[in-house]
């Protein structure tokens, strides 16, 4: 569109740049001021004072003798075993994304190929289950689970977070099997091979980039559920969501908030690293359900 | 693909879908018809030097006893659903008697914690979706008239206040409007008024809560509008500069209606997501002036008393909830299918 650019007069240029760098400070600047303040004391990150004491640091030079200090990650990850939770973030996210493609991969591509009335009814259903709130379905598991001894291990956590995420996972790599033309395992199956030697062999080694994206959301929902984890894990398997709350309840009394403001940076830096590196596949798997409509 | 083919591939997703999410739903909404067992009460007589004195005790094992024979609790029909914490049927027909006018029967209904928290939550839903949709079409048109070596880094930052944990987005604001954090002191000063606190005023508290929903779910609609908006016909654009539409009619005519499916859309997901509202309200710590139905369901859950019956009713009634919003959806699916 560089020929509309040319003719754009200067009205509509400034227009569009304030609405732009607008955007800009609302979507980064909470997240610059976070990080920078992670590393001054409480008293300047809340500052009463004068709110020119979370830049310069103030108060933080007059505690610690130097304008930046990692106190608050020291309590949280240490004295507050911020390590344990985040050791769980890492498990239970390794096995939710891993189950749940192998789980979606394999009905997601049969509900691809599937031209039989059943294949569409059960998309539905799973629309109808990604409507839950997860929170509801909380509340049936929680009797079960007590009386089975089920409660808060991380294992029964990874199970429910997969079934969780199956509808969306599940509707999101059947558009993506869609788009491999049907020819190439049908011609493998008239070669001899059964059905599951046709996705063994020809349907998985193309099948990878909607694989990564579908993937990276599965990742997303385990990483940032708070309803499910708060409720069905115990204190020494909580991850860090669940236990970034819990700071919330302890460290405001003891005048701690720093250990949480810390565990939140550290918390969101993966998810900082995660949107670099996957950009594109994030911005294909946003639109994938929605531009063919 | 044959049946039995199908079958087996979908087995794993379908196994696990029905264990942890149909059964629950089952399970909920047959809790909610039942009760706890209240504890078994005997009485016991003491007898010592001064005379036999009469003292009521739980029986323990009794009361185990009978928790185990029929764990379900007792059968209470609709009990839970009509007490106050539910749809509080008596309260609401007396507030109906004997308030004088609408404006006295809305407050006093705001008082149940049932109501209070479903005109959070249909508040916020109807309010952030709409504001989503324009929001995100606005930054998609400006992100797609900037040139294009920027636009990398400008989708960047747009991704990141969805992609965040919503709970630690929610702390991230909640910090910084903190009294004495940079937005709460700028709305003092804006405002005039040093004791201005965020935290204790219902109304601002409804608004922070809302600027952030729209802050945390307007990069979806944008990144959707900005996929929508690549694949806009060039030769439908250009004919009708030729036939004279300026800037805002081409917008108006030729871009709003090419999106307008991708609009469907995004309400839909929005709509589902708005409705379920839950953690910018524990970051808030909110819960003083605004509740929403799945903090109702986690407040019930959590906590020293599991109240189970009640979180359950309260599910049954949000899941009914979302039955309704999706409901045009659905009908429109099944006349679609249909008339293939």
């Amino acid at each position: 569109m560089s020929d509309i650019t040319k003719k754009r007069p200067p009205a509509v240029q400034i227009l569009i740049f304030g609405v732009l760098a607008l955007w800009m400070i609302l979507a980064a600047f909470p997240f610059l001021w976070t990080l920078w303040g992670s590393f001054k004391v409480e008293g300047d990150f809340f500052s009463k004072a004068d709110w020119f004491y979370a830049l310069s640091g103030t108060l933080t030079q007059n505690e610690t003798g130097s304008s930046f200090t990692a106190d608050g990650y020291e309590g949280a990850w240490i004295k507050e075993e911020f390590w344990r939770a985040a050791l769980n973030s890492v498990l239970v996210c390794i096995f939710v994304v891993t189950i749940s493609l192998t789980f979606g991969t394999l009905g997601g591509y049969a509900l691809a190929r599937s031209t039989y009335r059943y294949a569409f009814w059960f998309l539905i259903a799973a629309l109808i289950f990604r409507a839950m709130p997860p929170i509801t379905l909380v509340s049936g598991y929680l009797p079960v689970f007590f009386g089975w001894n089920l409660w808060g291990h991380l294992a029964t956590c990874i199970i429910v977070l997969v079934a969780i995420n199956q509808p969306f996972t599940l509707w999101m790599l059947h558009s993506f099997f869609k788009n491999i033309p049907q020819d190439l395992d049908e011609s493998a199956m008239v070669d001899g091979c059964t059905r599951f030697q046709a996705f063994r062999h020809v349907i998985i080694p193309v099948m990878w980039p909607g694989v990564i994206t579908t993937g990276l959301f599965s990742f997303l929902l385990a990483y940032n559920d708070f309803a499910v984890t708060a409720m069905i894990l115990s204190k020494e398997n909580q991850t860090m969501v669940p236990k970034i709350a819990s700071f919330l309840g302890t460290t405001q009394t003891k005048g701690n908030v720093m250990f949480a403001v810390a565990a939140v940076v550290s918390a969101t830096a993966p998810l900082f690293v995660m949107v670099m590196v996957f950009q594109r596949q994030i911005v294909s798997g946003l639109t994938a359900g929605a531009v063919k409509g | 693909m044959k049946h039995k083919a199908f079958f087996l591939f979908v087995l794993p997703s379908s196994v696990a879908m029905l264990l942890f999410i149909f059964f629950p739903i089952i399970s909920v909404v047959v809790q909610s018809f039942y009760v706890s067992h209240e504890q078994v009460i005997v009485t016991v007589e003491n007898c010592g030097p001064f005379g036999c004195k009469q003292a009521t005790a739980i029986d323990q094992e009794a009361t185990a006893a009978l928790r185990e024979a029929e764990p379900l609790g007792k059968f209470a029909g609709l009990a839970t659903y009509r007490d106050r914490n539910h749809l509080a049927v008596d309260a609401v027909g007396s507030a109906w008697e004997k308030a004088d006018n609408w404006r006295d029967f809305g407050a006093q209904m705001l008082n149940l914690p049932f109501y209070k928290a479903l005109g959070f939550t249909l508040t916020f839903t109807f309010v952030v979706t709409p504001l989503v949709i324009i929001f995100g079409f606005v930054i998609a048109v400006a992100v797609n008239s900037a040139a294009s070596a920027i636009r990398g880094p400008l989708i960047f930052f747009s991704l990141l206040p969805m992609m965040i944990t919503p709970l630690i987005g929610s702390l991230i604001l909640f910090w910084m409007v903190d009294a004495r954090g940079i937005i709460g002191s700028a709305l003092q000063y804006l405002a005039g008024n040093p004791d201005l606190s965020v935290k204790a005023s219902t109304p601002l508290m409804w608004i922070m809560l809302m600027v952030y929903g729209v802050w945390h779910a307007a990069p979806f609609a944008f990144i959707v509008y900005y996929a929508g908006l690549q694949t806009v016909n060039k030769d439908t654009l250009e004919a009708s500069r030729i036939d004279g539409a300026n800037r805002w009619e081409q917008i108006r005519y030729v871009i709003i209606p090419h999106l307008l499916p991708l609009t469907t859309f995004i309400a839909l997901m929005q709509l589902m997501d708005n409705f379920r509202v839950f953690e910018p309200i524990v970051s808030f710590a909110a819960n003083a002036h605004a509740t929403s139905l799945s903090w109702a369901i986690y407040n019930d859950l959590g906590g020293e008393t599991r109240q189970l019956s009640s979180a359950a009713a309260t599910s049954v009634l949000t899941i009914i909830g979302v039955a309704i919003l999706l409901s045009p959806v659905l009908v429109r699916t099944w006349r679609d299918f249909g008339r293939k």
